[in-house]
């Protein structure tokens, strides 16, 4: 380990989608689709700075004993459909609730050749439990992160399917 | 779109999959601390990024005056998720076909009046 660079860690993802930038954006935000794809939980979104943001277990979550909040957060940046800055905690324990909140930053940028990409920035700092989940492979116990749910959105936007369905 | 092959090509190559795991074990890298963990020259590590940032496996982003590196794993999870994907379909059924074409359908019909 080198020292210095604070203590930030954070972490990138990008993925490229032949979709447009709204349908991209109503995949992230829209409760009608963002509970379709990756863990399949339904998440609301208060569009507006300041605005609540949550993710409600479904029912294999809750059957699992999480409880009905999963993840919860702030809006704090909206741009639609290009840029969403928001607030995030996982509610998977108390240990993950304890590390408190991060920050993820989604952002969509078309491109001249009918395609957008699609970037999270997750800065995790102060919440080693939730930057190590992420980081995982797909596994039976639920890792995959932002890449599996990221790779999943692509599935839907592109073909209609996806990997869980 | 990430093309494939600069995927396997990227990765196929000991020094790059070593600055990929550098990557992994703490992101947002400069090229000078990531220069320091390989017995290379400067010119020869930027080349290495170079090809894996053309192959979609690193991002780098601006902060100050630095230039950090990021590992992403998304194309790599693209291509298991593409086997994966490959291998089931040959189990099947026309069934689950008319289902997942209906399925498609639906979607785009809902996002037509969306």
């Amino acid at each position: 380990m080198v020292e210095g660079k604070k203590d930030s860690v954070t972490h990138v993802h990008r993925i490229y989608i032949r979709a447009s930038a709204q349908a991209i954006w109503d995949a992230i935000t829209d409760p009608e689709w963002n509970g379709k794809y990756g863990y399949q939980a339904v998440q609301e979104y208060e569009l507006k700075p300041g605005g609540k943001y949550r993710a409600i277990a479904n029912e294999g979550m809750k059957q699992y004993g999480l409880p009905e909040t999963i993840i919860d957060g702030e809006i704090l940046e909206v741009k639609p459909p290009f840029k969403l800055v928001q607030s995030y905690r996982w509610h998977f324990s108390p240990e993950h609730v304890a590390e408190g909140f991060t920050k993820l930053t989604y952002e969509i940028t078309p491109t001249s050749a009918g395609f957008c990409s699609l970037t999270i920035t997750h800065d995790a700092t102060g919440a080693p439990l939730m930057s190590a989940a992420t980081q995982t492979p797909f596994n039976e116990q639920g890792g995959g992160g932002w890449d599996w749910i990221l790779s999943d959105l692509k599935s839907l936007l592109e073909t209609g399917k996806t990997m869980g369905a | 779109m990430i093309d494939e092959d600069l995927v396997f090509k990227a990765l196929a190559d000991t020094s790059r999959r070593f600055l990929l795991d550098l990557l992994r074990e703490r992101d947002g890298q400069t090229l000078g601390e990531l220069e320091w963990e390989l017995e290379m020259t400067r010119f020869g590590v930027m080349k290495h990024l170079k090809v894996l940032e053309e192959a979609g496996l690193v991002i780098t982003r601006k902060e100050g005056r630095e230039k950090l590196h990021f590992l992403n794993a998304v194309p790599i999870r693209q291509i298991h998720d593409r086997w994966i994907d490959k291998y089931k379909e040959h189990q099947v059924s026309a069934l689950v076909d008319l289902k997942q074409s209906l399925e498609k359908q639906k979607w785009s019909k809902a996002k037509k009046t969306a």
